[in-house]
């Protein structure tokens, strides 16, 4: 399918461009991260000594959960864009062309995607020059990782944002997410250190695993079964989002 | 495409036709019939103006005929293409004005306008062309390097309908195209939406609750309210149908305006005349055309007018005969 490949395309570097004439919103996405990385690592360096604390050392720990969070979170609040770009008519002046819908949101994904991964980027180097040591190929798959969840995310959002298509509707309802899947999968602090009560709620959050596979893929354990679950989420993560995602832009026109 | 439009060809034929066309909305148990059954059609070349209070079932119906939604009764054949079997061939073929924009204030108009033709399959340098004539016949010539959201009212206006046009459709939707321009920035856009169909031969069809654009614009008009098309003709006939001019005659004294009143009341298509005094008011069909000759009748008898006035009713009074309410918000 040619015109769907051209359409998305179209909508990604259309969407690229004015990101790239934003660089403020890229750079404020990253600045979340980086604060935790200077102001609450260093914190960790401590901790990493008490009983109970997983493998490796604190940055190892802590910096898979950071680029997890800025997957999580730089996919989530994407749909606040999408509902300015509905106010603006611009989905609809898009609607109106025989362009694919899949392509409509796919290229906006792709272009929050490729965000995410710069971003990605730059938090792992930054880490580095704290005393993370990793090697080149587990950086990279950590970045599909990060790029899947992404967009499973991307797609989420911008489908929650256009059934709600009001952003005081969609705010709340992002928090209300964010928050819980941000405490329960040991983004900040390890699991490991939680009472039984804590570690069993957290094992149903999907996103732990996915720390978890990120954790042990710094620490260079690829073959290990916690990796292997963690891909498997992620994969069925962006099936989940992209499905959800084309249901929802192709029932605009219902 | 252009084999399968067996009845869009030429100048004449009929570029919208609906049947039966109708949408329900059903929301927390309640169904609303937001457009009940609406039959109509537009030629090839016409600008046909869809009129209606706010509420009335226009934006459903456009939405419909643009494919922004999907009818649940009826049909209808859109620029030569069924809406329901077909909607990406309406979609090549329709331009659509939206009333919410189409641009993204950050984002440039040239560049808006050659990503939009892309979805066309337009090439970028046939669409930079086409985007380059087009704002300048549109007095935008000026814009292309400037971002959306710092045009003005108007010439974000023109530049959606440049946005429109950009695939050369043969029919193009305008919804309410004038709201929130000031009067200079409105005369101009008619002028320009006239243009497009005089010199080019796009079909315009134009929603609006504008009595004065839909009277300046239209060729022919429909009138919808509570979801059903109530009236349909063109301005002037509508207007003759429903009140008839107004004449309104003033005499010397109360006698000659008795007599004045018993032979405008031989008037062909004359209501009773009213004489109040020396004033004599009377509604017949064509205020204009009748007017001498009941002049030259009461000569005959040596009466004289002192004052004489023809009002024409406007399209307000249309609407308000025809459905009991103004369509003033």
């Amino acid at each position: 399918m040619p015109t769907i490949l051209s359409d998305t395309w179209t909508v990604f570097s259309r969407a690229m461009l004015l990101s790239v004439r934003q660089p403020l919103w890229v750079a404020i996405g990253i600045l979340q991260p980086i604060l935790y990385l200077t102001l609450f690592g260093p914190l960790l360096e401590r901790v990493a000594s008490v009983p109970g604390f997983p493998p490796g050392d604190a940055w190892v720990v802590f910096v898979p959960g950071l680029l997890v969070q800025l997957g999580i979170f730089g996919g989530l609040f994407v749909g606040f864009g999408i509902i300015a770009e509905w106010r603006a008519g611009v989905i609809d002046r898009m609607m109106v062309t025989p362009a694919s819908r899949v392509a409509l949101i796919s290229g906006r994904v792709l272009r929050d995607v490729v965000v995410l991964v710069v971003q990605a980027i730059i938090l792992t180097g930054c880490a580095y020059f704290f005393g993370l040591r990793v090697p080149i190929w587990a950086v990279l798959i950590g970045l599909v990782l990060i790029a899947m969840l992404g967009a499973a995310f991307s797609y989420i959002s911008y489908a929650v944002g256009l059934m709600t298509k009001s952003e005081d509707a969609f705010a709340p309802l992002v928090n209300t997410v964010a928050l819980p899947v941000l405490l329960l999968s040991g983004i900040l602090l390890p699991m490991s250190l939680a009472p039984a009560w804590l570690q069993v709620l957290s094992a149903i959050n999907p996103f732990k695993h996915i720390v978890d596979a990120l954790r042990a893929i710094f620490r260079g354990e690829v073959l290990s079964p916690v990796v292997a679950l963690g891909l498997v989420l992620a994969i069925a993560l962006i099936a989940l989002g992209a499905w959800f995602g084309n249901r929802v832009f192709a029932a605009q026109t219902k | 495409m252009d084999n399968d439009q067996p009845n869009v060809t030429a100048d004449g034929q009929i570029m919208i036709e609906t049947k039966g066309l109708s949408r329900i909305y059903k929301t927390r148990g309640k169904t609303v019939e937001a457009v009940r059954g609406v039959d109509f059609s537009v030629s090839s070349g016409e600008i046909v103006g869809f009129l209606g209070p706010n509420g009335a079932g226009k934006t459903t119906t456009l939405k419909m005929l643009t494919t922004l939604l999907t009818p649940t009764g009826g049909s209808a054949r859109v620029a030569g293409f069924d809406l329901r079997k077909d909607p990406v061939g309406v979609r090549r073929a329709i331009g659509y004005v939206s009333q919410a924009g189409s641009t993204a204030s950050e984002a440039r108009a040239g560049e808006e306008l050659v990503s939009h033709a892309r979805f066309y399959g337009i090439d970028k340098h046939t669409a930079t062309q086409r985007a380059r004539d087009l704002l300048a016949a549109l007095d935008l010539a000026d814009i292309w390097e400037r971002k959306c959201g710092l045009l003005s009212g108007g010439q974000r206006r023109r530049l959606d309908i440049v946005m429109g046009l950009i695939h050369q459709p043969k029919l193009v939707f305008l919804d309410e195209p004038s709201t929130g321009l000031d009067p200079q920035s409105r005369a101009n856009l008619w002028t320009h939406i006239r243009k497009l169909r005089d010199e080019i031969g796009t079909t315009v069809f134009i929603t609006t609750h504008y009595m004065d654009e839909a009277d300046a614009l239209s060729d022919r008009l429909l009138v919808i309210d509570k979801g059903e098309i109530v009236a349909e003709g063109t301005p002037s006939e509508l207007k003759r149908r429903v009140s008839g001019d107004a004449i309104t005659l003033t005499f010397r004294d109360d006698a000659d305006a008795r007599q004045a009143g018993d032979a405008a009341a031989k008037m062909p298509g004359a209501e009773t005349p009213v004489v109040e005094g020396h004033l004599v008011r009377v509604h017949v069909p064509d205020g204009a055309s009748a007017l001498p000759a009941l002049l030259a009748e009461l000569a005959r008898a040596d009466i004289t007018a002192t004052g004489v006035e023809v009002k024409k009713p406007t399209l307000d009074d249309v609407f308000l005969s025809l459905t009991g309410r103004s369509l003033r918000d």
